[in-house]
């Protein structure tokens, strides 16, 4: 067969990307291969948005970490919804709203939420690891409130949380917009003082979480780095960021 | 000014007329977000049939966002040329519609009624439109640019090479920018969309992008598709900059959301001209819009997405841009859900870009969230290519590994060529020709390896070629 499909004799290039280059072509066309090597980086990519979040296994994982749990549940009916109605991720039903606003609040310093976002998958993977990787990291003397486990969420609904839970900072891992050759791309978000209304202006956001892009302990690395900064400095989003990357140059 | 419409006694109401507009669109979920879609499939047809009695000169006294408070509005009317609209002025949107589709309204009709059209206008006619009067009307309109080359001829189709890179490494990026360049894209222009806005690495690109292009003296330009305050600091530290890029909006609150007014674009296209980089001409901008970019940023109005869109080719056709880019899937499912509306809004762009005379391509495109796969591309891909859209996209398998989204490959371009024989522009086909990328007919031969593009990164070390990248 290898006579049908024309071979580019530049497969070296390869090595300096991770694009698809050099994949040769029988007749014009994409060979049969690297047809079928896209369909299924798609397919990986349609099942990690649509595939839910197996909130009992993510509950049973984290009890590997000393937080204790809430499960709440955003204003998205279900995904096809969530899709189309970015605003109705932003906010909480009005069950899980009443559950958040029935806990004792103690005036956590910090607020984990581990939200599915558009990439259960992510969660499910890297949010374990990543919260193992930052605990021994963090202050002794933080006050960590109880982790929210968040269902079809957006970033903004970490707002809702940590204003009911009356938590000083909210750090929100989420599930990124798969790429083909990201699917379960796991992204951190930091808010100062979170209340509903925020812009995404007043967040940092650390993205690309999985072992072949920023591997865990470069991540919390970095979001310990960032929650002594808006500590303080009493503020996160982009002036925080900024002073963050002049830093890093030196 | 409030419009109704009555059909089998029941009288539907529009209380103006971007209210009418959009509820005349075809269904899309973002105006179904923004609350502002028609309620109904007859309350929509109502919509349609009252907007098809309107005369056209209506949208030159009601503006659907007050001229007072949109400079975009006050661009459209003061620019708005009533000599040429004289031709078409005593017919109704319903009208417009068919004398578009007649015989007689060919190519040089459509070049001098351009600068009389309105970018409402055209998004009304639009709404009346099935797809293949989107295909056919667009085909008529001829609008030709030149910077190192001609792109806009009859039966030509240009590239785009987008060889990004999550990274930035320049190596990366030359790879893909090589692998484009021998699959015989790149025409329109070799752009890359830059993770960082850093500008001693913009500069660094922009750079690297000259140096290929000088070496093998390529009759094509370059761009990095960054904001256009860098690409003007760009400017003033003496960088090869080709092509100003800056993503635009339909409204004045829009392209503020964007960092940018028409004064700033202005002077961008100021700075750009006084390099004279333009061999055979001097269009020099580079504009890419997207359905759904106003009420994302709270500055739509209440006016529907397509006619927002339109307006952001008013805004294109003040700087006589080389290329104008409707980026068409990849805002995401809240605006336009699945292949269908992704489909449909390339269409209405392509064609109200075109009527408007501006060089209108299209990035066929959608994200891993839309309900949208590479048999719907394939789909509009083919309809575009009938319609004689100016450019596309070619990006590596189709597969942008910087913006996450699926975009056309130059496999894809290949497959256009093939089935409607569209060739490239001109001076690039020569020079394909000559660098024996391509043979006679404009088809690619197997390239040789030691052809000299491949000596453009240094030769393998290590064994890590055979590494197996996609999956």
């Amino acid at each position: 067969m290898s006579e049908i499909i024309r071979i580019d004799p530049w497969q070296r290039f390869r090595r300096f990307t991770s694009a698809r280059i050099a994949l040769g072509r029988a007749g014009s066309s994409l060979p049969t291969a690297e047809l079928l090597r896209l369909g299924l980086a798609h397919a990986e990519a349609r099942d990690a948005v649509h595939l839910p979040l197996d909130v009992a296994a993510l509950e049973r994982d984290l009890q590997a970490t000393p937080y204790r749990t809430l499960g709440v549940h955003s204003r998205a009916p279900d995904r096809a919804i969530y899709l189309l109605r970015p605003d109705l991720g932003r906010r909480l039903d009005d069950a899980s709203a009443t559950r958040l606003a029935e806990q004792p609040s103690r005036g956590f310093d910090i607020l984990f939420t581990v939200a599915d976002g558009l990439s259960p998958v992510a969660v499910q993977r890297h949010a374990l690891p990543l919260l193992q990787s930052l605990e021994p990291r963090l202050p002794a003397d933080w006050s960590v409130a109880p982790l929210v486990i968040a269902e079809q969420s957006r970033v903004a609904l970490g707002d809702e949380i940590g204003e009911l839970l009356g938590a000083k900072t909210v750090v929100m891992l989420i599930g990124e917009r798969p790429g083909l050759s990201s699917p379960d791309s796991l992204g951190i978000y930091l808010t100062f003082a979170p209340k509903i209304g925020r812009t995404d202006a007043e967040r940092n956001c650390i993205s690309n979480i999985r072992p072949e892009g920023l591997n865990y302990d470069a991540a919390a690395k970095k979001l310990v780095w960032l929650l002594g900064e808006a500590r303080r400095r009493q503020l996160s989003g982009v002036l925080l960021k900024d002073t963050s990357e002049s830093l890093e140059l030196k | 000014m409030a419009y109704s419409y009555s059909i089998r006694d029941i009288n539907y109401r529009f209380d103006d007329l971007k209210d009418l507009l959009a509820k005349a669109s075809p269904p899309r979920s973002g105006d179904y977000l923004a609350g502002i879609a028609a309620t109904t499939a007859v309350e929509r047809m109502a919509a349609r049939m009252c907007l098809a009695d309107l005369p056209l000169s209506i949208f030159l006294s009601e503006a659907v966002i007050p001229y007072e408070a949109d400079e975009v509005t006050r661009l459209i009317i003061d620019r708005h040329d009533g000599v040429a609209f004289s031709e078409i002025s005593h017919l109704t949107v319903g009208d417009f519609r068919d004398w578009l589709l007649a015989d007689s309204t060919d190519e040089a009709t459509l070049s001098r009624v351009a600068p009389g059209i309105t970018s409402e206008m055209a998004a009304a006619v639009s709404k009346l439109m099935r797809n293949q009067d989107l295909v056919l009307s667009a085909k008529k309109c001829r609008v030709i640019t030149r910077f190192r080359n001609t792109i806009g001829l009859p039966g030509r189709l240009s590239v785009r090479l987008q060889p990004n890179h999550p990274t930035d490494d320049l190596r990366g990026i030359a790879a893909s920018m090589l692998d484009g360049l021998l699959y015989g894209c790149g025409d329109a222009v070799v752009g890359v969309n830059p993770v960082s806005d850093n500008l001693s690495g913009l500069i660094g690109l922009l750079n690297m992008l000259d140096e290929v292009r000088r070496r093998f003296d390529i009759p094509s330009q370059s761009c990095v598709l960054t904001h256009v305050t860098n690409t003007i600091r760009a400017i003033e530290h003496g960088a090869p900059v080709d092509l100003v890029f800056q993503s635009i909006g339909g409204t004045e609150k829009t392209n503020a959301s964007f960092g940018i007014n028409l004064d700033l674009l202005h002077e961008a296209h100021e700075a750009a001209q006084s390099l004279r980089r333009g061999s055979v001409g001097d269009n020099v901008m580079y504009f890419e819009t997207g359905q759904g970019s106003a009420l994302s940023a709270d500055g739509n109005f209440g006016v529907d997405q397509q006619t927002c869109e339109a307006r952001a080719y008013a805004v294109a056709r003040e700087f006589r841009p080389l290329l104008t880019n409707t980026v068409v899937g990849f805002i995401g499912p809240e605006y336009l859900y699945d292949g269908k509306q992704i489909i449909r809004a390339g269409l209405e762009d392509h064609f109200c870009g075109k009527l408007l005379g501006v060089p209108l391509g299209c990035d066929i495109c959608y994200t891993n969230h839309a309900e949208a796969d590479q048999d719907d591309m394939d789909t509009l891909l083919t309809l575009l290519g009938a319609a004689g859209v100016t450019f596309i996209m070619g990006v590596p398998g189709a597969d942008d590994v910087m913006l996450n989204y699926q975009s056309t490959s130059f496999h894809d371009a290949l497959y256009l060529r093939a089935l409607l024989g569209l060739k490239r522009a001109p001076e690039f086909e020569a020079w394909l020709k000559k660098m024996k990328i391509t043979g006679a007919e404009g088809q690619l031969l197997t390239a040789a390896s030691d052809h000299p593009l491949l000596s453009v990164l240094p030769e393998a070390t290590g064994a890590q070629d055979e590494r197996n990248h996609s999956d």
